[in-house]
């Protein structure tokens, strides 16, 4: 009796150490793990999480021109806002500037990379040259293309007037300006979206093809059935990227427009950018750029909602 | 049904030249047709090369007495089952099997009749609905016959359509796939590296080997007279056992491996040639048990394993290892001496520098006159 009951104290002592060494180890796994992360941790605080909070604090404030907040005024900036026309022309510019861009760059580059993906002699030529304006700055590009732009010299109306139609003002003409700034972004993004969709189409097994070539399906049949489908994440992400680059879009607005002309490409990075360091009004850019986040999240939460259904993740 | 005509066909890439020399091969109508051979040999590529997927370098192909040389798959009227299945992993069961007929254009109602037809085949009525991923191996594989199936294809190409499966599953879809064949009546061309799956499945087999046709013929033919050494040791399982041979004292008595002494029976060693160096090779099921009225040898024993039903006991004979094959249950131990009866008309001959075969065993021979 004694025994037995010595016996299982003995086995209850053992259990108990057991559990503690365990513990001892998920503590340390814990430790290894956070260890890890720290660089990343370090990193989003300084750069992301920091001047996220700070930006939500100001848009609660007045603030003078070093930006230091002097008058607390709860959601006065937010509803100033959305008081003022020149900031929802700006809302619109912006999504009218999204629904200008991101089809345009998907849908070329989509069919860049199909054609890219052909196997012929020399093909990687054409692969460099359709992925190269990826390497090109967006000063550099917006440069270049001021001068095509440019209303006497530039080679888009000599090309104009030598079959004889009127000049345009491309980035002057307040019908013309944001089209403009969109055929910039969208030839300065193909570069990026090539690659990452001429990737994407790698990655599809040639099996597929080969079943499919075995089955009869002809180039149209294998593109609408195979392809797409198989290319639907690659593509989901690059929608996703483009439509956030696009909503950041400012290096070629500052370049090329400046906002003009009629804030017809003030889109809202620039006008945050704006009404910070040229109005001094950083209560007032923190509000934008609040709205400016919410919008993105949003949006971006609805993509993943509907591109779940649509999705084939292998 | 198709039948296959292959003339001189050959296969040379930039870089590699002859993956495949000069291959003739008539593969008749209805005909379980097996390619097998080791990894490299060429198997895939020639099969490959029929669908269409892979450009002839040279000869002619002919399906039904047609030229086919210069038709895209789809036009040369043939199904195809690949290794990894090849199946849509974003369509369902029933998608995939539609597949092929969907792009040609085939009635709605033919289609579901035809793919009841098929599902209900290989038992798949229940997983229509499925997507691959949610489907075991076994079923997968079965999607993808059937996918051949509804194509009413008369020629079904098969490239290693079992090697990702566990072991009991791969026998079980052997038999499967060959009842199948035997009841739509297709003509079939199955490449493995399996030589089980070979035996047990062909009408015939073709051995393959660094892109050369090593024989032809039916499974027990290539058993019984393998026409060269390559074919001796890679048909059969265990492999058949192999060993340097000649003859002492006027084809009385034969050395192997400069080890064993084997009486050669004066009939058997007739066709003899009197002083080529010789390779002799005998089934594992021929090196029987010795009585003591038969015994002729007694081998060290190196490995023993016991299968249950069988016994199979490894040998050192110079530089060969041998394997015996013994019905029953065998209470041996690693080190023993064990006698063996070991008689001529069970050895086959083939020539050292050649490798090909001068003689096959003359005990093999009875047997399937018997059988026939």
């Amino acid at each position: 009796m004694s025994m037995s009951s010595l016996a299982i104290q003995t086995n209850e002592i053992n259990l108990e150490y057991v559990e503690q060494v365990k513990k001892r180890q998920r503590m340390k796994n814990l430790l290894k793990g956070v260890l890890f992360l720290l660089p990343s941790i370090i990193l989003f605080s300084a750069f992301v999480f920091y001047p996220m909070i700070r930006t939500i604090y100001l848009s609660f404030f007045l603030t003078n021109t070093s930006g230091v907040t002097t008058v607390f005024v709860g959601l006065e900036n937010y509803i100033n806002l959305f008081k003022s026309p020149i900031f929802l022309k700006n809302i619109q510019s912006t999504f009218l500037f999204v629904l200008y861009t991101v089809p345009a760059t998907v849908i070329i580059s989509l069919f860049l990379a199909i054609i890219a993906s052909e196997k012929l002699k020399g093909i990687g030529f054409f692969r460099t040259i359709f992925s190269s304006t990826m390497g090109i700055s967006v000063a550099a590009a917006s440069v270049f293309w001021m001068f095509l732009f440019n209303p006497t010299m530039g080679l888009l109306n000599q090309l104009l007037k030598s079959i004889g139609v009127e000049p345009i003002g491309w980035l002057t003409d307040p019908n013309w300006a944001l089209l403009s700034v969109s055929v910039t972004t969208i030839w300065m993004n193909i570069g990026f979206t090539f690659l990452v969709l001429l990737g994407g189409l790698q990655s599809i097994n040639s099996y597929l093809y080969e079943s499919a070539d075995i089955e009869g399906a002809g180039y149209f049949y294998k593109l609408r059935r195979i392809t797409i489908p198989m290319l639907s994440p690659t593509l989901f992400f690059a929608i996703t990227v483009s439509i956030i680059n696009a909503f950041q879009t400012f290096g070629q607005i500052d370049i090329l427009t400046q906002g003009g002309p009629q804030n017809e490409t003030n889109l809202i990075v620039y006008s945050i950018y704006r009404e910070a360091f040229v109005n001094y009004q950083f209560g007032s850019a923190s509000a934008q750029a609040v709205v400016l986040f919410i919008m993105i999240l949003f949006l971006t939460a609805i993509q993943f909602k509907l591109g779940e259904r649509k999705v084939h993740y292998q | 049904m198709s039948q296959v005509e292959l003339i001189e066909l050959s296969k040379s890439y930039e870089k590699q030249k002859d993956i495949l020399k000069a291959i003739n091969l008539f593969i008749k109508e209805g005909e379980f047709f097996v390619l097998v051979g080791p990894s490299g040999s060429g198997k895939s590529t020639l099969l490959r090369m029929i669908a269409g997927l892979e450009e002839i370098s040279g000869g002619i192909l002919k399906i039904n007495n047609e030229l086919v040389n210069h038709l895209p798959p789809k036009d040369r009227n043939l199904s195809m089952v690949f290794q990894n299945y090849a199946l849509y992993p974003h369509l369902t069961v029933e998608q995939n099997i539609l597949f092929g007929l969907k792009a040609k254009k085939v009635g709605k109602q033919e289609q579901q009749r035809r793919l009841k037809e098929a599902a209900e085949m290989v038992g798949l009525t229940e997983l229509l609905k499925r997507k691959p991923r949610e489907l075991s191996g076994g079923q997968r594989q079965r999607v993808a016959l059937a996918r051949s199936i509804v194509s009413h294809a008369p020629l079904c190409l098969m490239d290693e359509p079992l090697s990702n499966l566990d072991a009991k599953l791969r026998s079980n879809m052997r038999v499967q796939i060959r009842r199948l064949q035997k009841r739509l009546g297709f003509t079939t061309i199955y490449v493995t590296h399996d030589q089980v799956e070979a035996m047990t499945m062909g009408d015939r087999i073709m051995v393959l080997n660094d892109g050369k046709i090593q024989q032809v013929g039916r499974p027990i033919t290539l058993y019984n007279e393998p026409a060269n050494l390559f074919v001796a040791s890679f048909i059969g399982s265990p492999k058949m056992n192999i060993g340097k041979a000649h003859f002492l004292a006027k084809h009385k008595r034969l050395t192997v491996e400069n080890e064993l002494s084997i009486t050669v029976d004066p009939s058997i060693a007739r066709g003899l040639p009197l002083d080529r160096p010789l390779t002799i090779g005998i089934r594992a099921e021929h090196l029987l048990p010795g009585t003591t009225e038969n015994t002729t040898h007694y081998l060290e024993v190196v490995n023993v394993e016991q299968l249950g039903n069988e016994t199979s006991i490894a040998f050192d004979v110079g530089t060969e290892l041998w394997t015996a094959k013994w019905p029953g249950q065998w209470p041996i131990q690693v080190g023993q001496k064990v006698p063996v009866h070991l008689s001529s008309e069970h050895l086959l001959f083939f020539d050292s520098e050649t490798g090909s075969l001068i003689q096959s065993a003359s005990q093999a021979k009875k047997q399937e006159v018997l059988v026939i």
